[in-house]
């Protein structure tokens, strides 16, 4: 039973190799070294008070994906992986880790909806981190999400962008939209501003008009704001993910350092999900820090604010119905769902609500760091989020032909499973609905 | 013979059980606190109370939060399996001449046809968590031998309890075997999967402050 999974492996460059190292000594110290030294009564808990009720298998998307196959269920990942390594005390084979790995990273995005389905309030999202903890110091993590946490360590940031990459960028979209607002500035390093807005290493890699837009706005809304010129912009953290807790941390210092050297009153950051929870949840208990050092306020949050006191303005509303898809980071994970609603009720006609959402919507299947395990899990994703896809055809059949997520690791995943399955739906973050149909004051008439 | 016997099961033997069943709880629950001071500060740290009373008073009341509006047949059979297999052993009437003559105290008996009742309610809902071990495949995915010892240990005082009093097979024998398998169940709510009994308000005050106080939103 304990094999099943590799009926479905997935060759990995990063697990292979990773595996090809290990002993089963260094595994069996490695794992218990992470029982003794970093588990404590939540895991104890967690584990032994399981009664394996199999209730919180229909919360997984991966599950009812899979026509309902008990490999996928959150308690029967738990029993493949940690259960395990609990009871043999890790005395187990490099297969079995890869085994392990290969459902911790790639099959598990810790959403935790299956939370909403416990009687007993079990957290499987927290076991499948502690597996991801395990991999890491074994060295056996997926190539393409270590790439990843390896730019982290070299540059403290995602995506390999050197500081002067990362200055040329925005002085580039600075010049780009003085096209539009011959005024605006993206203004770096500024003391005391109102706002420090931070961004996701993918965003001057690949998505540079969101800090078009972002700029855009916040010029357009008066805001007294600036972009730090060194380290700490990248607010994302797929070290969190990797299970590399230490990276976490120093991520997570130099971003607040950042804005605190600048006497920022606040950091605003973009429409991302996971770079959320890790100030909020994961990197600041990391630091033992209990809330954050500076206030945080995600863009849902941000864009509320503007609308509500009015500097913002639509000049006109974004043909509807679009759908709403809520991210688990900032949804399950931070109750912005009323936020987010009234945000899109001011710049949208009318929305249609996906069934089941809010907090109880399904994982895009791309969070967690799934997506960032690269091409060779493309299809774990495309196969295992079926679920996704029922539920925008459900939407699209009501006549919905937009989706807005604010998220971008929500963004790839949708994207990917719009075109798998064929929705023919367009996919928006906020801040492309709000750039594209505010008033603007500030712009040159056309 | 048998009432040497039967001294001994409700005596020393009963006396052992509750020990190890008090002794017991109270050991696991102080040593998983006190592990978690130490090395869980940055969870319970968000542990709040009102949080833990909120998610509590959701999830015991049926059909109140997703679980269990997604699960209604479970839903049912879990809340009736629970109800009366608590309120069974504390207020049949031949246990409150126990309690009286265990602890002094004394309280109102359920009538003798609703206990039997209840009774049947609870060895009809183990059949049922019995047949979802086996055939929903999910639950057979993840069910042990110690899924397995666990149902048997929780039914098996209401079984041989409902043999016993209808006089089904031998009466003298099922009684004995009776205050031996309620022995059983109390000595093993500390340890294994039982031990959910005392454990689950941990995971629930937790799971609970952390929903609503780190992430704003509820766990239901």
């Amino acid at each position: 039973m304990y094999n099943k999974i590799f009926d479905r492996k997935v060759d990995d460059i990063g697990l292979q190799t990773g595996i090809d190292r290990l002993t089963p000594e260094k595994i069996e110290k490695t794992v218990n070294e992470v029982f003794s030294g970093e588990t404590g009564a939540k895991l104890k808990v967690y584990h032994d008070t399981c009664v394996r009720c199999g209730l919180c298998a229909s919360a997984c998307h991966y599950y009812v994906s899979h026509d309902n196959d008990p490999s996928y269920s959150p308690a029967g990942k738990v029993t493949q992986t940690i259960s395990i390594l609990l009871d043999k005390k890790g005395k187990v084979g490099p297969d079995f880790i890869y085994q392990c790995a290969q459902i911790a990273y790639t099959e598990c995005n810790l959403c935790r909806r299956c939370v909403h389905y416990c009687p007993l309030g079990i957290d499987t999202g927290y076991m499948m981190s502690v597996v991801r903890r395990i991999c890491h110091k074994l060295g056996v993590t997926p190539q393409y999400l270590q790439d990843t946490a390896h730019s982290h360590s070299a540059t403290m940031n995602q995506m390999w962008v050197k500081d002067d990459e990362w200055t040329d960028s925005l002085l580039w979209q600075e010049e780009e939209a003085r096209d539009e607002f011959p005024d605006m500035r993206i203004p770096l390093d500024k003391d005391g501003a109102d706002v420090y807005y931070s961004v996701i290493g993918p965003e001057p890699k690949f998505r540079t008009h969101l800090i078009y837009q972002a700029g855009a706005i916040l010029h357009e809304a008066g805001v007294n704001w600036t972009m730090p010129s060194m380290p700490g912009w990248d607010n994302s953290d797929m070290a969190m993910y990797s299970g590399d807790f230490e990276m976490m941390g120093r991520l997570k210092r130099i971003h607040f350092e950042s804005a605190q050297k600048l006497h920022s009153k606040k950091i605003v950051m973009g429409e991302c999900g996971h770079a959320f929870r890790s100030v909020y949840d994961q990197g600041n208990r990391w630091l033992g820090w209990k809330d954050y050092p500076v206030e945080v306020v995600h863009s849902i949050e941000f864009f509320a604010h503007l609308l509500k006191t009015g500097k913002i303005k639509m000049a006109e509303k974004f043909p509807g119905p679009v759908t709403i898809h809520d991210p688990c980071n900032v949804i399950r994970g931070r109750g912005l769902m009323n936020e987010l609603r009234y945000v899109v009720s001011e710049i949208c006609e009318s929305y249609i609500e996906m069934q089941p959402n809010a907090e109880h919507n399904f994982c895009c299947a791309a969070g967690g760091g799934v997506i960032n395990c690269g091409p060779p899990f493309k299809n774990v994703r495309m196969d295992g989020n079926r679920a996704k896809a029922d539920q925008l055809r459900a939407a699209a059949e009501q006549g919905v032909k937009t989706v807005i997520a604010p998220c971008h690791n929500c963004h790839g995943g949708l994207e990917d499973i719009i075109e798998h399955y064929e929705l023919g739906l367009d996919l928006k973050f906020l801040g492309d609905i709000i750039y594209a149909n505010m008033v603007k004051t500030k712009a040159v008439e056309e | 013979m048998y009432n040497s016997i039967y001294d001994v099961v409700t005596g020393p033997l009963a006396w052992f059980g509750w020990a190890v069943f008090i002794l017991g709880s109270l050991y696991r629950m102080a040593s998983l606190y006190s592990e978690a001071k130490k090395k869980d500060v940055s969870s319970l740290a968000y542990v709040k109370a009102s949080y833990g009373f909120n998610s509590i008073m959701h999830w015991i009341t049926p059909f109140a939060t997703l679980g269990w509006k997604s699960n209604p047949a479970m839903t049912v059979a879990t809340f009736a399996f629970h109800i009366c297999l608590l309120a069974v052993p504390v207020f049949l009437g031949a246990h409150i001449d126990l309690w009286y003559q265990w602890f002094g105290v004394s309280w109102v008996a359920l009538p003798d046809t609703v206990a039997d009742t209840m009774t049947v309610l609870v060895i009809l809902a183990a059949a049922f968590f019995a047949y979802r071990r086996i055939a929903v495949k999910e639950v057979a995915f993840l069910t042990t031998w110690k899924d397995w010892m666990t149902l048997i240990i929780a039914v098996a005082p209401f079984l041989t309890g409902f043999l016993a009093y209808h006089q089904i097979l031998n009466y003298q024998f099922m009684i004995v075997l009776h205050v031996i398998t309620g022995v059983a169940w109390l000595v093993f709510i500390p340890f294994g999967r039982l031990s959910h009994a005392i454990l689950g308000w941990y995971s629930r005050v937790y799971i609970g402050s952390e929903f609503q106080g780190v992430r704003h939103c509820n766990d239901w």
